[in-house]
Formats: structure tokens, C-alpha cells, sequence
């Protein structure tokens, strides 16, 4: 008998299906009712933000809060940044805690094997979800920011930090842009939690140890004596994002940023790898 | 075992599964898997059998490419595994270790997602396979239930179902009887005996060897990591001698004709008087028995099952081996 022309006979359309994984991929990780009530939870931050303000009157509180009253498009900025050090990364850590132990831990790993899904195309297809869930995390914050300022507050042309005003429109594409640079900010994160989940089969071991990693830098963040680490600390320049909000905008911060998170993001990401490659699959 | 001395694999007609030597050493220092030679003919249905910690469920994982043998080699269609494993998976269809699935998602969702895993499958075809490999295992109607909601037996039907979702060249099926009730083994045997008439070759890990006599053309038994034996069912059923069984209440005195006819390996029980009748017809036994005034209330010859050769072959029941 010969089996290679069974096999002719079994693939008419002998292609290559690629994007069907990721695609796949994305459903796993966004069909599932934990990540809708995170992404669900992020929505209310603007709206919380927003009414607190609202009834608490017209003199807010500093930086971006104290805006908000004044313009509801610094809800969108306000709410972002104060996302950033908390919430993301909380939701981040479910997601990508979740993402290869959960699959070890349901069995489906190896189902997923020997389809075959390929362990390298596998991490990719898990990364780049967790890199369209960080977009779509700050998206959400972006989206109610902007819904809820417009119906609470007052909006008009934006007064920038140094000084100069520029019209709503290009006010709303800084915004979106500060989304963009946050959810870009988070990706280093992610692959520590992309690592750490192919270490283990129990996904809530990876989320508490992930989590556990984001304090811990938090920390050394948080000690002067530690200074000379610090600019290598994932999170040291987080907060450039509001250098958008200058005119023009102030790139060389952002840009260390996104350095370090591309630095991070290839060290674990070659890791978990190196990891998944290796690794006996039980 | 003359899969050892033979010289590696001629390319001509490629084996479905061929191991030379393969052997899993844990990180404990425990060996699962010890020097395997296996060989898997095109369209056998190839029982694998062994006690529970025999190494079998350790030899599947390594044919297909989940864990790397500490020394040894595998070869799949003809192709050394794991390195050809994204060219030669797509046409191996697979049950490892019992089902496991996204218990949030419904049968037919699961089904396209491991579908949609392997890079060879037609999205356009998908929904349809995935609705005809549910029929195939009665699974029509819980197609859109929610997997948590599955009983241990739908789940195993729904593990069959995708190692039907394509065509595929070779089965390899670990227990996949496992958690079904009557009516869902014999449906299961059924669907082996059907696809292996296609052609596909089965190579299934089984517990139940009554599975093995219906529906496999093949066995190889595993006892402590070893293989113990490889041969066609056919062979190894001939090579269990048949029994001569006289139920009788002159126990003495049967056993006595019998031993100077030439019987050996005899036994007494508490009815009966048995043992190994050589190559002397039984009729003679008969007449010899009713010369001697042996008062006969049964006999005949009885076949071993295919269990006793097993234990025999393994020296242990099944589920022992630690």
C-alpha cells in the first residue's frame, strides 16, 4: 500500500492554513468570561474616576485628575495612568499566567502537539495574543474614557504640558497614542508571564509567582540606594507616556521605555522557548 | 525478539511506527521505557499491552514527539520523529492519556480549535469534518453542549472524534475504550475494525484483552519498561496449549489413567482433573477413563484465554507492576 498517496488523497488543498492558529488563539483568550469581566473591569475605571470627580465638584486633584473637570479628554489620560500601576499589570498576569499552564493543566497541550500545532508557531501564536490582550486592555480604558468624559464633563481643544494648545482631534490621537505606548509598555511583563507559565502546570502558581516578579521590581523601583539598577527596572520609565502630551512630543523617554520592554520581552520570550522546546510534555 | 537483529529499516515499504532501542530514563533515574524495538506492519490494528507502569502510555508519548527518548529512535511513515513531527503529525490521528479538552467550550469548539492547529487542515472543509467525525462517535447531538456538561464517556467519544477530524494514515489510540459502558466499547471496536479496513493502521493501548482477540491482527505486550513479546494475535493464541478438563468424583483414580497415557502438567481441583494431553487424541483418554471405571461428569478440552497467556508472559495480573 502506499501511504503518501493517501495522504495526497486526504489534502486536496495542500496550503498552508497559518493564521488559523492564531486566530484560535485570540477566541481562547478572549471568549473566555475571566478576560471579559478584566476587560470589564478596566471599562469601569473611567466611569469610577468620572463620577468621583463629577460629585466631588470642580477643584480636583492634581496632574490629570485636576483637568478632568476641565476637559473631559484628560479622563482618557487620567484613567490610563492610573491603570498602569496596578490593573494592566493584573490583568496581564491573569492572561499570560494562564496561557501556556492552563493548556498544561487542562491536557490540551498535547492535544494541541500532535495536531500539530509546533511548539515554536504555539509560543508565537500565545505571544501575540497576549500582545493584542494588552492592546485591547488600554483600548477599553480608552474607549469609556472617552464615552464617560464626553457625557460627564465638558470637552474642547486640549492645553498640553508645555504650554501650548492644540484642537480636540489631535488631543484624542495623543490619547490614543498613550494608549498605544502603555499597552507596548506591558509587553515586558507579559513575557515574564509567558515564561514563568511554561515553567509550571498550575496556572494560578504562574499568575501568583508573575505578580510576585511585578512587586518585587516594584520594590527595587522604590529604593534609592538601588539607583544605580534602576533605568534597567522594568517599569523605571512607565510613566513617559505622558511625554506625548508635550508639544512637540518628548520621544527620547518613550523611547528608553520601549527599548527595555523589547529587551525584556526578548530575554523571557527566548526563555519560555528555550523552555517549551526542551520540555517533556505530560 | 527478531527486531533487534534486523538491519535498519530498508526505505521500500515504510512501517507505520518503527523503534529501535528506545529507551526513557527519568530524571529519578527510573527507566518508564527499556531498549523497545517495536514494528507496527501497514493496516494492522497492533495491540499494545501491559500492566498499569508498564511504559506504554511513556512508549506513545515518545512515538509522537511529546516527550524525547533518552537514547533510541522512533521513525513515523518513514519519517524520524520528533524531528519530522509537523510533516508527518497531520496524517497520524491521536488519543494520549485519556481525553482532555477547554471544558468552557462546546464539543464542536474544541474540535475546530485542534483543527485549526494543524497547518495542512482546509479551513473551508473544517465545520463540515468536524460535524461528520461527531457522527461518527454518536456525538450529533451534544455537538453544541458545553464540554464540562460531558460525561467521562461522551469526553472519550469526543477524543476519538479528533483523531477522525481528517484522514489519516496511522491511528495511535491510548486506551480508547477507557471510561465507555458496553455499548460504547462494542460501537468503539467497531469503528477500529471500520477504519482499519480503509486501510488505516490502528495502534491502540488497551487493558481489555478481550478487545485485543476481537478486533487486533497484532500485539505486543510490555511488563517493567520491556517489551516481552510482539507477534500476530493469531500466533500467540496458537501457542496456548489446549487443556484437557475431566470433571469427575474419582479424582485418584482419573488422574492416575491419565498420567500413564502420558498426560503431563496435571492439576486436581476439588471436581476436576486437568492437564496438558500432548499430541495423543483425547477419544483415547475417553476410553481409558471409562476402562478404569472412572465415573465421567464432564469433559473436554478447554482453549487458555488470551488473559492467561498474558499473565503468563507479564507474570503479574494487571493492575499491579510498581
Amino acid at each position: 500500500m502506499s501511504l503518501s498517496s493517501t495522504a495526497e488523497v486526504a489534502r486536496p488543498s495542500a496550503g498552508r492554513h497559518t493564521l488559523g492558529l492564531f486566530r484560535s488563539e485570540l477566541r481562547l483568550v478572549f471568549g473566555r468570561a475571566r478576560t471579559q469581566a478584566g476587560l470589564g473591569v478596566l471599562a469601569a475605571v473611567p466611569l469610577l474616576i468620572g463620577i468621583a470627580i463629577r460629585l466631588s465638584g470642580p477643584e480636583g486633584g492634581e496632574g490629570f485628575l485636576g483637568q478632568v473637570a476641565g476637559n473631559g479628554l484628560f479622563l482618557i489620560v487620567a484613567s490610563l495612568g492610573l491603570s498602569l500601576p496596578f490593573f494592566l499589570p493584573t490583568a496581564v498576569t491573569v492572561v499570560s499566567g494562564e496561557s501556556l499552564a492552563g493548556e498544561s493543566s487542562l491536557g490540551t497541550l498535547r492535544t494541541m502537539l500532535t495536531a500539530p500545532a509546533g511548539r515554536s508557531r504555539l509560543l508565537a501564536a500565545k505571544m501575540v495574543a497576549l500582545a493584542v490582550f494588552c492592546l485591547a486592555a488600554t483600548m477599553t480604558i480608552w474607549v469609556s474614557g472617552l464615552i464617560v468624559g464626553f457625557v460627564l464633563f465638558p470637552v474642547g481643544d486640549v492645553l498640553l504640558l508645555s504650554g501650548t494648545t492644540v484642537s480636540l482631534a489631535e488631543g484624542l490621537l495623543r490619547a490614543l497614542g498613550i494608549a498605544v505606548v502603555i499597552s507596548l509598555s506591558l509587553l515586558g511583563l507579559a513575557g515574564i508571564g509567558l515564561f514563568v507559565s511554561s515553567l509550571t502546570s498550575t496556572p494560578l502558581a504562574a499568575m501568583a509567582a508573575t505578580f510576585g516578579a511585578f512587586i518585587v521590581l516594584g520594590i527595587l523601583t522604590a529604593i534609592p540606594q538601588l539607583h544605580a539598577i534602576h533605568p534597567w527596572v522594568l517599569m523605571y520609565r512607565w510613566s513617559s507616556f505622558a511625554d506625548l502630551l508635550r508639544d512637540p512630543p518628548y520621544w527620547n523617554e518613550i523611547g528608553k521605555n520601549l527599548l527595555l520592554q523589547g529587551g525584556y520581552l526578548a530575554v523571557f520570550y527566548a526563555a519560555a522557548w528555550a523552555r517549551l522546546t526542551s520540555r517533556d510534555i505530560t | 525478539m527478531s527486531a533487534a537483529q534486523e538491519p535498519p529499516p530498508a526505505p521500500a515499504p515504510a512501517l507505520p511506527i518503527v523503534t529501535r532501542g528506545l529507551t526513557k530514563r527519568f530524571r529519578g533515574g527510573q527507566v518508564a521505557v527499556d531498549q523497545v524495538d517495536l514494528e507496527v506492519p501497514a493496516g494492522s490494528v497492533f495491540g499494545f499491552l501491559g500492566p498499569n507502569g508498564s511504559g506504554k502510555t511513556t512508549t506513545i508519548r515518545m512515538l509522537l514527539g511529546l516527550i524525547t527518548p533518552t537514547s533510541g529512535s522512533v521513525e513515523l511513515l518513514g519519517e524520524a520523529m520528533p524531528k519530522a513531527q509537523l510533516k508527518v503529525l497531520p496524517r497520524v490521528g491521536a488519543l494520549v492519556e485519556g481525553p482532555a479538552f477547554y471544558p468552557f467550550w462546546t464539543g464542536q469548539a474544541n474540535l475546530l480549535r485542534f483543527d485549526a492547529a494543524d497547518r495542512t487542515a482546509d479551513p473551508r472543509t473544517r465545520k463540515a469534518r468536524a460535524a461528520e467525525a461527531l457522527e461518527r462517535v454518536g456525538l450529533s447531538n451534544a455537538a453544541g453542549k458545553k464540554v464540562r456538561a460531558y460525561s467521562l464517556g461522551m469526553r472519550q467519544r469526543l477524543a476519538i472524534a479528533v483523531a477522525l477530524m481528517q484522514r489519516r494514515d496511522l491511528l495511535v489510540l491510548d486506551e480508547p475504550t477507557n471510561g465507555l459502558d458496553p455499548q460504547g466499547t462494542r460501537e468503539v471496536r467497531n469503528l477500529i475494525r471500520e477504519l482499519a479496513s480503509d486501510g488505516t493502521t490502528v495502534f491502540t493501548s488497551t487493558h481489555l484483552l478481550a478487545e485485543v482477540e476481537q478486533v487486533c491482527t497484532h500485539a505486543a505486550v510490555m511488563s517493567r519498561g520491556k517489551l516481552v513479546r510482539q507477534s500476530t494475535v493469531a500466533e500467540l493464541r496458537a501457542e496456548l496449549r489446549p487443556r484437557l478438563i475431566v470433571r469427575t468424583p474419582d479424582l485418584a483414580q482419573a488422574a492416575e489413567t491419565l498420567t500413564n497415557l502420558g498426560a503431563t502438567d496435571l492439576k486436581t481441583t476439588q471436581e476436576t482433573v486437568e492437564g496438558d494431553a500432548g499430541d495423543l487424541p483425547i477419544d483415547k483418554f475417553a476410553a481409558a477413563l471409562v476402562a478404569a471405571d472412572v465415573r465421567i461428569h464432564g469433559f473436554g478440552l478447554e482453549r487458555p484465554s488470551l488473559e492467561d497467556a498474558f499473565v503468563a508472559l507479564t507474570g503479574e495480573g494487571f493492575d499491579v507492576a510498581e
